[in-house]
C-alpha cells in the first residue's frame, strides 16, 4: 500500500466544484439554454399492460407546431441497450408498465406541453397485469419470458442438508424491504444536438456517460465517433442516474434528429418519481440451524426481488442482494437461491446499496430473531457468529485482512452508552408513555464491481500535462455530490508531490475521455483512483525518461517540466489499465471464490423512541462506526456517511412508495416524506482504518455502505422498545399502530429441534 | 405559433434584483422563478419541485425567505429580491458561502443556494441560533445528499466568523 508523503491524501481540502455550487454559478442541465431549442415532453401509456391499437391526436391542438415522434421514428434498433436489450425506447404495439414512453412531442414553449401531452390518448386493448412478487411466482399470466423470472442465483455451501438433525435450535423468518425513490434534487434531463456530419451529442445529468454513449449509438444507428455524450453538473443520482439517462438521452436524440434542431427534456417532479427507477422490494426468507449455545450451524435462504416489466439491472442488484444475504457472519453451510421476477410496474433499479440494503436488512433483523430464540442477547449472539480473519464468506472468499468485527461492536457500543441505556429503558418503558429502545447491526459492504466485472469493465484512466504547468485528469467517473473529482485530485496531487490546487479534471465528455466505466458500486476512490496513481506515476517517469525531470523535483520544477515538454513535444499524456490483483479467483457459474476485491466493516448502533400517542417511531441517537479503509478525505467521508444514514432512515421510517395497478400514487414531494432538517438525530461517524492493498493509498469503497445499515438496526430498536417483532419496511406510525394491534398472532418460529424434523 | 395567453395579456413589471433595478415585460402569472432563471438569466436559483416543498428556489423578497416557483410575477412589483448571484461581493465569498465550503455542506449543490439563502434569512432574524433554532430555521429546505448536520456546522461556523471579524 502506497504512503501519503505530502499528506494530501487524507487532508479535508477545498472541493474541486465547491465554489460553483456555493455562488450558483454550477450549470446543471435545466441552465443551459441553446439557440433555436425546443422542449420535449413524453406521452406514456398509463395501462399496466395493453396491446396498443392506435394513437389519437385530439382537434384541438394544432399539431404543425409539434415535432412528433414514435418508434417508426427510431433510426436504429428500438431497445435501450443495457444487459439484455429487452426494454424499449418507445413502445410499439406492447404496453408493459403504466409509465411506458409511447409518443415524444417538441415545441418551442414549454409552457404548451403539458396540454398537448393530455390531447394524445394511447388506445389500448388491455391485457391481465400482475403487481407482486407472488402473482408473478404463481405464473397464471406469463409477462416476461417463458416464466416471469429475469435471472436466478445459487450459493451452496458446505452441506447444509445434513445440519437440521444436528441442530439444537431452528429459527426462520419472513422479511420484506419496499421500493424506494431517489428524490435527487435535481430531475433527470437532457439536451440533445444533432449534425448530419458530426452525429448526435448529449448534455445532462447522468452518471455513466458510456452507458448513454452505447444506448445511443443502438438506438440511433450510429459509429461510436458519431456519438458524444456530456455530463453536466449533476445534482445528486444514489444510482437513479444510472440507467434511465440512457432513455431520456434517447428520447431527446430522436427528437433533436426528427427537428434538426436542439431539444431539452427535463422532467418535472411528479414525472421524474413516477417513471423512472426505484429501489427494487424486496422479501427474504430465512431458515436457520443453530447448536445449543448459539452458533450457527447453516442455514437456508430464499430471496426474491421486484424488478419491475423489464430487465435493466435487475440481475447485477440480485447479485449484490445475493452474496450480502448472509451479512458478516460464517455459516458452516448455507444454501442460497435467488431470483428476480417480473411485475407489470416500471423497471426497478440501481439505488445506493444495490439490492445489499434489502439483504442485509433480513439478515440483521433475522440475528435478533435468532437471539431471542437461543435465548442470546442480540450483541453475544453476533459476537459468537462474527466472520474471523481465516474463515470464509458464504462464496468461500477467505477473509485475509485483520478484520476483528467484535473490536468494532465493542467500540460502536461504548460510543452508544448501549448497556447503560438498555437498562435505563427497560425500567423506564414499564411506566412512559413513550418507549425507547437499542438496536444494532453488523454488516460488510463489497467495493468494486462483483467478482469478474472489474475485468470485464477494462477501465482505463488518462493524465495530462499542460501548457500551463498543471495536470489535468481524464476520466468517464462522474461528480455527483460524492466527491470524485476532488478525491481523484488528491491522488494525482498525492501521487506527483505537487499541489492539489495544481490538479484539475476534465469535465466527462466521451470525445476526450478514456472509458473508466460507469460511476457506481463505490469503485471510483478504489478502482479509479488507483489507476490514476498509476497514470501520475507514468507521467512523472515519462518526464524523468525525457531527461528534463530529476528524481527528486519541487513542484514548481515539475511544473516546468511539463510546461517545457508540451512546448517541444505537444502532448505529455499517460494512460493507466486496469489489471486484476493477483491472487483473485471468481467462477461466475458456481458463484464462488473472491465477489469483491474489499469489503468494508461496520457496526451501527440505533436508539428509537416510539411515542404511543402517535405511534410515531424517532431515531434519537446514531453510532456509525465503519472501518472503510483509508478515509481519503475526512469532511467528504463524514458527509457520504452522514448522508448515507440519512437516506436509510427514510428507508426505515419515512419512504413508502403506494402502488396502484404498478403505478406510483404519491409522485410528490408533499406525500412521499424525506426526511428534512428536523427528523435527523446526533448522527456520530466514527472511522476505522485498516486499509486495502488494492485501493489508491489503502482506499475502499465508502459510498453506499451507510444505506445498508441503519434500517435494521432501527427496526431492531424499534422492537427492543415495543417488545413486537417488526420484519417489514418502512415502519410508517399506522404500520406500528396495526402491527402493536395485531401482535397477538405471533410471526417467530421458534420449533423445538425434534418437532422440526 | 399559438401562445397560451395573448400577447397583450403581459404587463411591465419591475423590481431589484441583488442591487439592480430590473423591468421585464411579463405575463402576471408567471412564476418568479422562470423570470429569474430564464428573463433575467439568473439560473443559479433552481427548482426542485414546482410545489413550494423542497425550497431549493429560495430567495428573499423585501427581506422575507420565499419559494419563487409559488410566486407569481405580479407579486414581484416593485420588491427588492436577493438570490444566490447576489451574495458573493468582489470575488469575496458570504461568510455562509465561505463555511458551506469548508463544512461539506455542499455535496452535488442543487438544494445549496436556496439552503444559503435560508440561512442567510435565519441570520438576519436571529444572528447567534441554538442548534434548534437552525434545525427549525431550515426544515423548509430538502437536502438529500448531507442529512444536514455539515449544513448545521457550516450555519454555526459562519456566525463564529462574523463574531470574529
Amino acid at each position: 500500500m502506497a504512503r501519503s508523503d505530502y499528506g494530501i491524501v487524507g487532508t479535508s481540502v477545498p472541493r474541486k466544484e465547491g465554489r460553483d455550487k456555493v455562488t450558483g454559478t454550477a450549470r446543471y442541465v435545466d441552465d443551459i439554454r441553446m439557440p433555436k431549442m425546443l422542449y420535449g415532453a413524453t406521452v406514456r401509456s398509463k395501462v399496466p399492460r395493453g396491446k396498443i391499437k392506435g394513437i389519437f391526436f385530439s382537434p384541438d391542438i394544432d399539431w404543425d407546431e409539434y415535432i412528433i415522434a414514435t418508434a417508426e421514428d427510431i433510426p436504429g434498433k428500438n431497445c435501450i441497450a443495457l444487459i439484455l436489450d429487452d426494454q424499449p425506447c418507445l413502445a410499439d404495439g406492447v404496453i408493459n408498465h403504466p409509465e411506458e414512453p409511447v409518443v415524444l412531442l417538441a415545441h418551442p414553449d414549454k409552457h404548451q406541453l403539458a396540454k398537448a401531452v393530455e390531447a394524445v390518448v394511447v388506445e389500448t386493448d388491455p391485457l391481465p397485469a400482475i403487481y407482486s412478487m407472488e402473482e408473478s411466482e404463481r405464473k397464471k399470466e406469463i409477462i416476461w419470458g417463458t416464466d416471469n423470472i429475469f435471472k436466478t442465483f445459487l450459493i451452496e455451501k458446505g452441506a447444509v442438508d445434513q445440519v437440521w438433525g444436528q441442530a439444537d435450535f431452528i429459527v426462520e423468518g419472513e422479511y420484506f424491504t419496499g421500493a424506494q425513490e431517489h428524490l435527487y434534487i435535481e430531475n433527470n434531463g437532457m439536451i440533445a444536438v444533432f449534425d448530419p456530419i458530426a452525429g448526435i451529442t448529449v448534455w445532462g445529468s447522468l452518471q455513466c456517460p458510456f452507458y448513454v454513449h452505447k444506448a445511443l449509438m443502438v438506438l440511433c444507428g450510429l459509429t461510436e465517433d458519431k456519438v458524444r455524450v456530456v455530463q453536466t453538473e449533476t445534482g445528486g443520482a444514489f444510482g437513479g442516474k444510472e440507467e434511465y439517462p440512457s432513455m431520456i438521452a434517447g428520447h431527446a436524440a430522436i427528437l433533436a434528429m426528427k427537428a434538426g434542431r436542439p431539444v431539452k427534456i427535463v422532467y418535472d417532479r411528479l414525472e421524474d418519481m413516477v417513471a423512472t427507477t426505484k429501489r427494487h422490494p424486496s422479501r427474504t426468507r430465512h431458515r436457520t440451524a443453530l447448536s445449543r449455545d448459539g452458533r450457527i450451524l447453516g442455514g437456508e435462504i430464499d430471496l426474491t426481488i421486484d424488478g419491475g416489466a423489464y430487465a435493466t439491472l435487475s440481475s447485477v442488484v440480485l447479485s449484490r442482494a445475493t452474496i450480502h444475504s448472509g451479512g458478516p457472519y460464517f455459516w458452516p453451510s448455507i444454501r442460497i437461491r435467488s431470483k428476480a421476477v417480473a411485475t407489470n410496474a416500471p423497471p426497478h433499479g440501481a439505488f445506493r446499496g444495490f439490492g445489499a440494503p434489502q439483504s442485509l436488512f433480513a439478515i440483521e433483523r433475522h440475528m435478533d430473531r435468532i437471539a431471542k430464540a437461543v435465548g442470546l442477547s442480540p450483541v453475544e449472539l453476533r459476537r459468537r457468529n462474527f466472520l474471523q480473519p481465516g474463515q470464509t464468506t458464504t462464496t468461500e472468499q477467505v477473509i485475509r485482512e485483520p478484520i476483528n468485527l467484535s473490536a468494532l461492536l465493542d467500540k460502536s457500543l461504548a460510543h452508544a452508552g448501549y448497556e447503560e441505556k438498555k437498562k435505563n429503558f427497560s425500567l423506564e418503558n414499564k411506566t412512559s408513555h413513550v418507549k425507547r429502545g437499542m438496536g444494532i447491526a453488523a454488516f460488510l459492504h463489497g467495493a468494486g464491481f462483483t467478482g469478474s466485472g472489474e475485468r470485464y469493465l477494462d477501465s482505463v484512466v488518462g493524465l495530462e500535462g499542460t501548457a500551463d504547468g498543471k495536470v489535468r485528469i481524464l476520466v468517464s467517473s462522474t461528480e455527483f455530490g460524492q466527491g470524485t473529482n476532488t478525491v481523484l485530485c488528491q491522488i494525482a496531487a498525492e501521487t506527483l508531490g505537487i499541489p492539489y490546487e495544481c490538479v484539475t479534471i476534465a469535465q466527462p465528455d466521451t470525445t476526450t475521455v478514456p472509458n473508466s466505466g460507469p460511476t457506481v458500486a463505490s469503485r471510483t476512490a478504489m478502482v479509479i483512483g488507483n489507476l490514476v496513481r498509476s497514470a501520475a506515476i507514468g507521467l512523472k517517469q515519462t518526464l524523468q525518461l525525457d531527461g528534463i525531470l530529476d528524481q527528486r523535483y519541487t513542484p514548481e520544477k515539475f511544473a516546468n517540466a511539463c510546461r517545457n515538454y508540451v512546448e517541444e513535444k505537444g502532448v505529455l499524456r499517460a494512460l493507466a489499465r486496469y489489471t486484476a490483483p493477483e491472487g483473485i479467483y471468481w467462477d461466475d457459474v458456481k458463484y464462488k471464490g473472491e465477489a469483491y476485491a474489499a469489503y468494508a466493516w461496520a457496526v451501527y448502533v440505533a436508539e428509537v423512541s416510539v411515542d404511543l400517542t402517535t405511534y410515531a417511531a424517532k431515531v434519537e441517537d446514531f453510532i456509525a462506526l465503519q472501518e472503510i479503509g483509508k478515509v481519503m478525505h475526512p469532511v467528504l467521508a463524514k458527509g457520504q456517511i452522514i448522508g448515507g444514514v440519512a437516506q436509510a432512515i427514510g428507508l426505515a421510517l419515512y419512504e413508502k412508495v403506494l402502488w396502484q395497478d404498478g403505478r406510483m400514487l404519491n409522485g410528490q414531494m408533499t406525500n412521499y416524506i424525506i426526511p428534512a432538517s428536523c427528523d435527523l438525530p446526533s448522527i456520530r461517524v466514527i472511522f476505522e482504518e485498516i486499509g486495502n492493498p488494492h485501493g489508491a493509498y489503502g482506499a475502499k469503497g465508502i459510498g453506499e455502505l451507510p444505506m445498508d445499515g441503519p434500517a435494521p438496526a432501527i427496526v431492531n430498536a424499534v422492537v427492543d422498545a415495543l417488545g413486537v417483532p417488526f420484519d417489514s419496511i418502512p415502519l410508517l406510525p399506522e404500520d406500528i399502530l396495526e402491527a402493536m394491534v395485531s401482535h397477538s398472532i405471533a410471526k417467530t418460529v421458534v420449533v423445538p429441534a425434534e418437532s422440526a424434523r | 405559433m399559438t401562445p397560451l395567453l395573448p400577447d397583450h395579456a403581459k404587463q411591465e413589471i419591475s423590481f431589484t434584483v441583488n442591487g439592480v433595478p430590473r423591468s421585464i415585460h411579463a405575463y402576471p402569472m408567471a412564476r418568479l422563478l422562470d423570470i429569474l432563471r430564464e428573463e433575467l438569466e439568473l439560473p443559479g436559483t433552481k427548482e426542485g419541485c414546482g410545489e413550494g416543498e423542497c425550497g431549493s428556489c429560495s430567495i428573499l423578497m423585501d427581506g422575507v425567505l420565499v419559494n419563487s416557483c409559488l410566486i407569481p410575477a405580479l407579486q414581484a412589483q416593485g420588491s427588492t429580491i436577493v438570490t444566490i448571484e447576489g451574495l458573493a461581493k468582489d470575488d469575496r465569498l458570504h461568510p455562509l458561502q465561505q463555511a458551506f465550503l469548508e463544512c461539506g455542506a455542499a455535496q452535488c449543490g442543487i438544494c445549496t443556494p436556496g439552503m444559503i439563502l435560508a440561512a442567510v434569512h435565519l441570520l438576519e432574524k436571529i444572528p447567534r441560533p441554538s442548534l434548534e433554532q437552525i434545525r427549525e430555521g431550515l426544515s423548509g429546505n430538502l437536502c438529500r445528499c448531507t442529512g444536514y448536520l455539515q449544513i448545521f456546522d457550516a450555519v454555526a461556523k459562519a456566525c463564529r466568523n462574523e463574531v470574529a471579524e
